[in-house]
């Protein structure tokens, strides 16, 4: 049961961090149809800014959790800055482009961040410093969830809890909604759409910076190319649950950090990367268009 | 797109120009390695060490009284770009290599070089079948090969620390990979101990926390864990995470200072093993100090290896009297030479004698020699 | 003019102020030491400068193109006009083919195996072409069919001794079924539900090509594959990689003309056709399953002939050597060359891989380049280098006639 246990919130948590990136993809594509294959790299860059924050302030003597929540938001202000402009350079100029321009564009952007970001720093790893403090929890506790665990899992539900009242209560968010439905509908009733897919840039970059400070200071190490690896998973997570749905995307990562989690402990991690996308193919092949997707019926 | 094809071509004529334009009474040191990309810190160590040991001997009247000249390759560790890279080595009339850096990318390489009659010494690539095999008269090494790193771990396991119950882990890499599997088949032909878990990790995976959960489920009283240093800090700041007493013993690629600066504290009490601590051979301090004057750092990984290597072709050139490879090779083989590694000639299949593995302990964020 | 300027100046100081902790700050959390660049602010707000009146040059440029476009201009370069022309296609074709017939001899063994690469890849480029190009099937595994022809011969070889000319046809046609069977499950899928399967697909083969160990030898991977044999004689490396780069210019040519004669059959019609309307194409009464599965199973085929070339040249190979990024290459030189146009996806295979390999001097920035210009050529270009021709059809009578008709 203990064993069961630890399995269990080891899923729990690294599928909460896939669920933040997803959304990052799963907003984006809903609105434009592009797999913003860059976002991989934003989540590097909010945990790359963030361990650049701590470096400095660490080594200027400041210390504690408060290092943590400066880095953090710093990280957010800088994914979200990356994002913009990310859209407003590789993506915009190609509205109304052939349909895989902007994903070779995507591809060319992920690539060129990753080496920017190499040549900018390092090609090593580095240590993050670790910021969320370690609670001594009981026992038999101690075994089964620490406390960045915790972390990790309370920030991601106030995070989603956010998300969903600015989508479902603001205006913001009721345009977003009509952007996703019909963009030139959403035109005609006076939505600004170039400045609800420039937010929605913003927001997904926002979720991506999160995850990656969260990442951060949990497993404590960074380097340019953590991004890649991240980047597939989520976007695999966000297909899985229903490429455009927000609520798929939460349960798309938590359904693969499950099965990873499970697969690794239960059965081999040798071939992990195989549970995840056989998983994959098994549930698109039931159902087409994803666990929560609505599968549109094309008319003619 | 006429332009490119111009420019393409001034390129292409401008190497053809370089590759043929200098004369040929220089010896030729070719080095490759990856100088570029994420491997790159494996690679540029040993390509200085080059650099530094070639201008010395230039300065001092070079070798056989030729100038040495240094063709350097970017071989990015890739297998298929490796060939490329020897290929061109070739061509530019190389008459020894320094290289290539991972054992992967030599294995690609040393086809080519054997098919031209090419010595080449490897300071890092420690795949055991490049010499074990017989395959590559033409292959040598500055450092041990990984069979003997893994006899030693386990040996230290099961003699030192007397553990009964072992995990074995690996990163599904060729280095780690082949480690472990040795280190699985000496802790089998021991019969002392279980092997209670033999899995591969996915290398960049966001946590392990479920192996971690493994490792306590199955009661491993050690851990033995074949790749490199970003993986192995990630799991022994997870196993202390866990309050996991499984104590941690890896292979040479973790032997980094990054592995205790990014593993911080939870690093203590993990065991590597590793080159022996040379700081003691004067030529070793030597070099070291070179280093420091000229780019003021730190050497890094291989630079060592790679700074005997170029010693060790260079004065076998200058013993051998030609660059004939039979002669080269036959010195390399009978004669010892001093190097930062210590007093070392190479036996019949290719290995150096007298370079060998010790066990560190890490012990207050820093490697100490256990003797 | 002034506001351009006002504009260029708010350009440079956003990015100023985007890449100011990357690239001015360099932090070295292991040592504890902070450098600070401020240089390199200053090269960066130059730089902005600079680029943002040149980035809003091209744009207006770009622009002014797409309304003559819109108003039917003609659009089309010199360049264009001229490869349309047939009698001097013709005659172009004769100097390349003349041009790559003496390459090996001119230049030293080095440029041909840099040559051999580009030509693999012209290969890969031409099979993905008809998956991508031609069906409008996303892919993102290509790289495993390929991996799928270079396991063949080095496992077949290292077995049972099988030379390369046996195996070439046993690559392709094992790259064609791998393509049927990966293309079964995801028949009914779409887009880019297809792009992270198929992705899926790729990192899969590299997984299991590293864990089964009793199949692919595991990650230390096959060494002394053998060269293709010229008549049982043994060659020497530079006469072999000849050999080699004369294989592979046939296998150019023999790729092209199958190419180009499947593009304007039957089946690739109807690959087009299911391009642009599947419904449609369904109500037209073709077999979309077929169809789909012809185009994966003819596109894998090439990759697993290259494949098998690719394993005789390197003679070793690994499960390292079929990462994603290989995938993704191999997209950027259909996408990059012209979707569908065969001259396009050749010239975007020698620019992609030719370049990074003469650009070894800058190595370090290649791969920043590289990215860079794959993102600038979408934009600038998103038709690619040579835009896929259309086949028209005049009608040549008069005008009037159809008036008084």
């Amino acid at each position: 049961m203990e064993y069961f246990l630890q399995l269990f919130f080891g899923g729990l948590t690294r599928g909460s961090i896939y669920a933040l990136i997803a959304l990052g993809y799963t907003m984006v594509y809903g609105i434009i149809q592009l797999i913003n294959f860059a976002h991989g790299e934003i989540y590097m860059i909010g945990a790359f800014v963030a361990l650049i924050v701590a470096g400095v302030c660490t080594i200027y003597g400041l210390s504690g959790v408060s290092i943590l929540i400066l880095a953090g938001v710093i990280a957010i202000i800088y994914s979200c800055a990356y994002g913009y402009t990310l859209e407003k350079v590789a993506y915009r100029p190609l509205r109304g482009a052939p349909r895989l321009s902007p994903l070779i564009s995507a591809i060319g952007m992920s690539i060129f961040l990753q080496n920017y970001v190499l040549l900018a720093q390092t090609p090593d790893f580095l240590p993050f410093p670790r910021l969320i403090p370690d609670f001594d929890f009981m026992e038999p506790v101690a075994h089964i969830i620490g406390s960045p665990e915790l972390v990790i899992l309370i920030t991601t539900v106030v995070t989603m809890i956010l998300l969903t009242l600015l989508i479902k209560k603001t205006r913001v968010g009721k345009a977003m909604r009509a952007t996703q439905q019909d963009m030139n509908m959403a035109r005609l009733v006076g939505v600004n759409v170039d400045r609800i897919i420039s937010l929605t840039f913003i927001i997904g970059s926002a979720l991506a910076a999160i995850g990656g400070v969260l990442v951060a200071s949990y497993i404590g190490q960074v380097n340019f190319y953590i991004g890649f690896l991240a980047g597939v998973k989520a976007f695999t997570a966000a297909v899985l649950g229903g490429i455009g749905s927000i609520p798929g995307a939460v349960l798309g990562g938590l359904v693969l950090g499950w099965a990873e989690s499970f697969a690794a402990g239960y059965i081999s991690s040798d071939y992990e990367d195989v549970f995840t996308f056989g998983l994959l193919v098994l549930i698109l092949i039931l159902r087409p268009a994803g666990i929560l997707g609505k599968s549109h019926k094309q008319k003619v | 797109m006429k332009k490119m094809t111009v420019l393409i071509s001034t390129f292409a004529l401008f190497l053809s120009i370089a590759a043929t334009g200098f004369a040929a009474d220089t010896i030729k040191l070719g080095v490759a390695g990856p100088h570029s990309g994420d491997l790159a810190p494996y690679g540029i160590p040993a390509m200085k060490a080059a650099q530094l040991v070639v201008k010395k001997i230039n300065a001092n009247g070079g070798v056989l009284g030729k100038q040495v000249e240094l063709l350097i390759q970017d071989d990015q560790c890739k297998p298929e770009i490796a060939t490329n890279t020897a290929t061109k080595l070739v061509t530019d009339g190389a008459d020894v290599v320094l290289g290539h850096i991972c054992s992967g990318a030599t294995k690609a390489a040393l086809g080519i070089y054997k098919d031209a009659k090419i010595p080449v010494m490897s300071p890092s690539a420690t795949n055991p079948p490049l010499t074990q095999s017989g395959d590559y008269p033409n292959f040598f090494r500055t450092i041990a090969s990984d069979d003997m790193q893994a006899k030693m771990a386990v040996d230290f396991a099961i003699n030192k620390l007397g553990v009964k119950k072992v995990a074995v882990l690996h990163d599904k890499g060729d280095y780690g990979k082949g480690f472990a599997e040795f280190a699985k088949k000496y802790l089998d032909e021991s019969g002392k101990v279980e092997v209670v878990l033999y899995e591969g990790i996915t290398p960049g995976a966001m946590d392990y926390s479920s192996i971690v959960a493994k490792l306590g489920r199955y009661k491993a009283e050690a851990l033995i864990f074949g790749g490199y240093h970003p993986e192995a800090s990630k799991l022994v700041s997870q196993m202390q995470r866990k309050r996991l007493k499984t104590i941690f013993i890896s292979d040479d690629g973790v032997k980094d200072d990054s592995f205790l600066k990014v593993a911080g504290d939870a690093a203590n009490g993990a065991y590597v093993t590793g080159p022996q601590d040379l700081s003691s051979i004067p030529l070793n301090a030597a070099a070291t100090a070179e280093f420091k004057a000229e780019y003021g750092a730190e050497p890094g990984a291989f630079y060592q290896e790679g700074y005997s290597a170029a010693l060790a072709l260079l004065n076998a050139i200058e013993k051998a009297g030609s660059t004939d490879y039979d002669a080269v090779t036959k010195v390399l083989r009978t004669e010892y030479v001093e190097t930062p590694v210590g007093k070392i000639k190479f036996d019949s299949k290719g290995d150096a004698e007298g370079v060998g593995f010790s066990v560190y302990k890490v012990e207050n964020g820093a490697f100490t020699e256990l003797k | 003019m002034l506001k351009n300027f006002k504009q260029s100046i708010l350009v440079s100081l956003w990015f100023v102020f985007l890449t100011f902790p990357l690239l001015a700050v360099r932090v070295n959390t292991m040592d504890q030491v902070v450098v600070w660049r401020w240089m390199n602010m200053l090269w960066v707000a130059i730089g902005a400068f600079v680029l943002s009146y040149l980035w809003r040059y091209m744009l207006a440029r770009q622009q002014v193109r797409k309304q003559v476009a819109d108003e039917g201009g003609e659009t089309r370069s010199k360049t264009q006009l001229l490869l349309e022309d047939m009698s001097f296609r013709y005659k172009a074709m004769g100097v390349i083919l003349l041009a790559a017939l003496v390459f090996p001899l001119v230049f030293d063994t080095y440029q041909s195996t840099i040559m051999i690469s580009a030509l693999i890849y012209v290969v890969l480029g031409l099979g993905l072409n008809i998956t991508v190009g031609l069906a409008g099937l996303l892919d993102l595994g290509f790289v495993a069919f390929f991996g799928v022809g270079a396991y063949t011969y080095a496992l077949l070889n290292h077995h049972f001794d099988l030379g390369f000319w046996i195996t070439l046809p046993i690559g392709g046609i094992l790259g064609c079924l791998f393509g049927v069977i990966l293309g079964f499950p995801i028949l009914r899928l779409r887009g880019d539900y297809l792009a992270i399967v198929t992705l899926g697909f790729g990192m899969i083969f590299k997984v299991v090509m590293e864990n089964w160990d009793a199949l692919s030898f595991g990650p230390s991977g096959i060494a002394n594959i053998d060269k293709p044999s010229f008549f049982g004689m043994d060659l020497s490396l530079a006469d072999s990689t000849i050999y080699i780069y004369y294989i592979m210019i046939a296998m150019v040519i023999f790729t092209i003309l199958v190419t180009t004669r499947l593009r304007n059959s039957r089946i690739g019609r109807a690959w087009i056709a299911m391009r642009e309307d599947e419904i449609a194409c369904v109500a037209m009464g073709i077999d979309i399953a077929r169809t789909k599965l012809s185009a994966y199973a003819l596109g894998a085929f090439w990759a697993g002939m290259v494949g098998v070339l690719f394993a005789s040249k390197t003679t070793f190979i690994n499960p390292a050597s079929f990462t994603f990024m290989e995938s993704a290459i191999i997209l950027s030189i259909v996408v990059l060359g012209g979707m569908g146009s065969i001259l396009g996806v050749i010239l975007g295979a020698f620019l992609l891989i030719l370049l990074p390999e003469y650009m070894r001097a800058f190595s370090e920035y290649r791969m920043l380049a590289f990215g860079a210009a794959m993102v600038l050529m979408m934009i600038f270009r998103p038709q690619g280098i040579i835009s896929n021709l259309r086949q028209t059809y005049k009608y040549k009578g008069s005008k009037e006639k159809i008036n008084n008709g």
